[in-house]
């Protein structure tokens, strides 16, 4: 058994890695719940935007953050043009995992013919700072990371309760056509949220191009986990995404210190298994 | 003999066609064919075993490459670590991932929120956790397994042809499974769940079974594929075995093809396997791979029911043969009505259900004898569809006893209940939408009554087609019929389960007056033929022309039961339904 400084740093660290799932898990998590529409190729995006980040930086020198402010937008206009082609196909859940898988395939394809297969690191002066807090090390990226995924998810949370928008699309998922004869103009909403979805793909590919190494196959790395994530945190939930990568970024983290880092891959569908089984109310 | 010979010819070439390309390795082709066409076996065997359980129920898994590489596993570690002969570890390569199959099924069928997508993640994530396993330990351990030790059984007289010739018997074997599976009863009731589970359960399909039945076969025969192929490819990682291209092409090739046709995923794997190929051996693999994901895409736009159907349909239109069968006569049926029982038929006692802090049912008792027309009435939101839905089994109850014929089925599941002779129809007709109206009503006939030839079936369908007007109908799609033609295709469903108690939910709303007569004359010949009706109603009119008592239900609560102008007299009552009496 590890000693409890080692457990309490596995759980900092990991608790700040699951802020990269719940950002990931955001942007699924809305148009899952409120379009009905699964978005395989969200992970995809998020890793076109990494690349993008990268070359901006290590070819122009271009400071992430400049990056990030271009490549948010283009996730943004990319997620609109998504949302067209399920609107103009009427385009079912299962029917939308399926082109959106094949979108990814094709988007890995792209990202390896120009990128290559090898793996590419983007080193910047933010990688290993990191403050100090008693026994512990906070790594500064990561923290941001968090800071950043907790107020978009809060803000979005907000948006969606506090306006009526957040009803209206959930009132045009459960019935569109009952929806729309109330004026609900769901058509105008779901570009919207499409497009912020598709955005917060880019604001996690601009941290994933600053923490991890990128290499095409990596698309697939995630899928799993933020999937796992997305359903504990409850379809449409920003906060309970967030929540819930916390949650199993530091499941993962402590499983790896006592066990060893292979096993990590398992806890999440461990996790997942355990609460659908459990079914909770608030699920 | 000139009409069989029409019949005959397919089976005959299909005969001579297995023949000749079991025998065809004899010819020492260059192995590069021999190679060649065990891959297109091998995506054919896979795609077909996918679609049993995705294409025909419905339930797209994306885990196809979990079953395969446990397959692929069984057989590397069995050979060349426990020294096992090669053909022997088949039978276990296909027991093992059924089992596991039976294993994930048991677990996430009985998930009550359980929705497509979520199953294809779900087997997704299976998929990662069992590679993730598999790696780090013994079973693989990172290193990979070399096969080139393990001898092959010489069944042909070289390697390749031996594997040719066991690629070609699975698939063979794959594909006898598939047709033998659509063409019966499991594979009704799995089209039946495909189209509309919940309705599927309540004509007596045991949904749950059936689905675990064909997860089994497909993993397992998925499971068989990998243990070949493991000789096939000699040297095994856990990378290649658990590719996302697996369950990638399975799904494009079967969807390709038209998954929920039997043969439509063999047409898909075939045609997909043919341009991989020309792409690889062009050098352009990558290339290759986007390719296909383009070719998704757009058959999923453009072609959602596959090549196959479509296809049959283009042919049927060319022929203009007319599709349906010829209507069966039908004498008109007026047996003498019969008198109201003294025995209860129907029990209820107690019947409480609660959803969360919602009391829908508060404790209600309430006998219906036997060959009685039970009128439900009430105001909207007094519990009359939920009464209907927990005698039907489709809400568990809270609380409380249900018997029919003394028999206790409370806690049954619906299809329990259906078999029992409680049958149903839905105040909006759910029919199964990619079923004609015969083979809707063939359903409910097959999976009502114990199990009969399927010709008495089919004719015992046809009289109740006739018996409710849809006569001529019998080929039609239930998009294709009014709502009056699809609330009495709800009601020959329900005859043709030869319910003793019959539960009608509003089957006269929405009709015009004219329709209305006819409906009540159809609900007095099914009464005169022996069932017991309970049926909720909001037309005043009909209510009291047809009931012999009426129960009128308030909060979910008995407020009132007895004669028909007895009850409706009653002021407590007129007072919970002021102007609705009216209105209707």
């Amino acid at each position: 058994m590890p000693s409890a400084t080692l457990l309490g740093q596995a759980l900092i660290s990991g608790v700040l890695a699951g802020g990269l799932y719940g950002l990931l898990a955001m942007g699924l998590s809305l148009s899952w719940g409120l379009l009905r529409l699964v978005n395989l190729s969200h992970f995809a995006l998020a890793f076109l935007a990494a690349y993008i980040v990268y070359e901006l930086g290590t070819s122009y020198h271009v400071e992430p953050w400049w990056s990030a402010a271009m490549v948010v937008p283009l996730m943004f206009a990319i997620g609109a043009g998504q949302h067209w082609l399920f609107d103009r196909f009427k385009v079912n859940e299962l029917a939308s995992l399926l082109i959106t898988f094949s979108f990814a395939v094709i988007l890995e394809v792209a990202i390896q013919l120009y990128w290559t297969a090898d793996f590419r690191r983007y080193e910047t002066e933010y990688a290993t700072r990191s403050i100090k807090a008693g026994p512990f090390y906070i790594p500064v990226l990561e923290l941001v990371l968090c800071i950043v995924a907790g107020l978009l998810a809060w803000g979005t949370w907000l948006w969606l309760r506090r306006t009526y928008v957040g009803k209206a699309l959930r009132a045009a998922a459960e019935d569109p056509a009952i929806a729309a004869a109330y004026g609900v103009d769901h058509k105008k909403l779901a570009y919207l949220l499409s497009g912020i979805g598709a955005a917060y793909a880019g604001i996690a590919g601009t941290f994933i191009a600053l923490i991890a190494t990128l290499a095409p196959a990596q698309i697939w790395a995630y899928l799993g986990v933020v999937f796992a994530v997305v359903i504990i945190g409850r379809l449409g939930n920003p906060m309970g995404a967030l929540l819930a990568g916390m949650l199993i970024g530091a499941s993962e983290s402590i499983a790896m210190a006592v066990l060893s880092p292979a096993w990590a891959p398992v806890v999440s569908f461990s996790v997942l298994i355990a609460i659908l089984l459990w079914d909770p109310e608030w699920l | 003999m000139a009409v069989n010979a029409g019949r005959d010819l397919p089976k005959l070439g299909a005969v001579i066609a297995i023949g000749v390309l079991a025998l065809l390795p004899m010819a020492r082709l260059p192995a590069f064919y021999d190679s060649f066409l065990y891959l297109v076996f091998f995506w054919v065997s896979l795609s077909t075993s996918w679609a049993l359980l995705s294409g025909f129920a419905g339930y797209f898994s994306l885990g196809h490459a979990a079953f395969f590489g446990v397959g692929v596993y069984v057989t590397a570690d069995l050979t060349t670590k426990f020294g096992w002969p090669f053909l022997a570890t088949l039978p276990v390569a296909a027991a093992l991932p059924a089992l596991l199959a039976l294993g994930i099924g048991a677990i996430v069928f009985r998930l009550r929120r359980l929705r497509g997508e979520l199953f294809a993640l779900l087997t997704l994530s299976v998929t990662f956790v069992i590679a993730t396993i598999i790696l780090n330990t013994p079973i693989d351990g990172g290193g990979g397994i070399f096969m080139s030790a393990v001898p092959l059984p010489a069944i042909m007289p070289t390697p390749t042809g031996s594997i040719y010739l066991l690629g070609f018997v699975i698939c063979v074997a794959t594909l006898a499974i598939a047709w033998t599976v659509a063409h019966s009863r499991l594979g009704m009731g799995l089209f039946a769940i495909h189209d509309d589970e919940d309705v599927a359960e309540a004509k007596g399909v045991p949904t749950l079974r059936y689905k675990l039945i064909a997860f089994a076969l497909s993993a397992g025969i998925a499971g068989a594929v990998g243990g070949v192929h493991a000789m096939y490819v000699g040297f095994i990682t856990v990378s290649g075995t658990f590719e996302l291209t697996v369950p990638l092409y399975v799904v494009l090739m079967s969807v390709l093809g038209g998954a929920r046709n039997w043969f439509g995923p063999a047409i898909g794997a075939t045609v997909i396997t043919v341009l991989l190929y020309a792409f690889i051996s062009g050098g352009e693999a990558m290339i290759g791979r986007a390719i296909v994901g383009v070719i998704l895409i757009s058959a999923i736009l453009w072609l959602p029911d596959g090549a196959v159907p479509a296809a049959k349909q283009w042919l049927a239109r060319r022929r203009r043969v007319p599709a349906h069968p010829p209507p069966a006569a039908v004498a008109p049926v007026v047996p003498p009505a019969r008198p109201v029982g003294e025995r209860a038929l129907l029990q209820v006692r107690g019947a409480a259900k609660r959803f969360g802090g919602l009391q829908a049912l508060g404790g209600v008792d309430l006998d219906v004898r036997e060959g009685e027309i039970l009128g439900l009435v009430g105001p909207n939101g007094s519990g009359k569809t939920t009464l209907i839905n927990v005698i039907s089994g489709f809400y568990s109850l809270t609380s409380g006893t249900v018997t029919v014929a003394g028999v206790e089925i409370g806690n049954l599941p619906a299809h329990e209940i259906a078999r029992r002779g409680v049958a149903r129809t839905y105040q909006i007709p759910r029919p199964f939408v990619n079923m004609t109206v015969l083979e809707n009503v063939v359903l409910a006939a097959t999976f009502g009554n114990p199990s009969r030839p399927a010709a008495e079936t089919r004719d015992e369908a046809l009289h109740w087609i006739g018996f409710t007007g849809l006569s001529g109908k019998e080929a039609v799609l239930p998009g294709g019929l009014n709502l009056h033609e699809r609330k009495f295709l709800e009601l020959a469903r329900a005859l043709a389960a030869k319910p003793k108690l019959l539960l009608l939910d509003e089957v006269l709303s929405g009709l015009n007056p004219a329709e209305v007569d006819n409906a009540i004359r159809l609900v007095r010949a099914i009464r005169a033929q022996g069932a017991t009706i309970v049926f909720v109603e909001h037309l005043m009119r009909a209510v009291v022309e047809l009931s012999d008592r009426i129960a009128v239900l308030n909060e979910g609560k008995l407020f009132a039961l007895g004669a028909p102008r007895e009850v409706m007299r009653d002021p407590r009552v007129v007072s919970i339904y002021l102007g609705k009496a009216y209105a209707a």
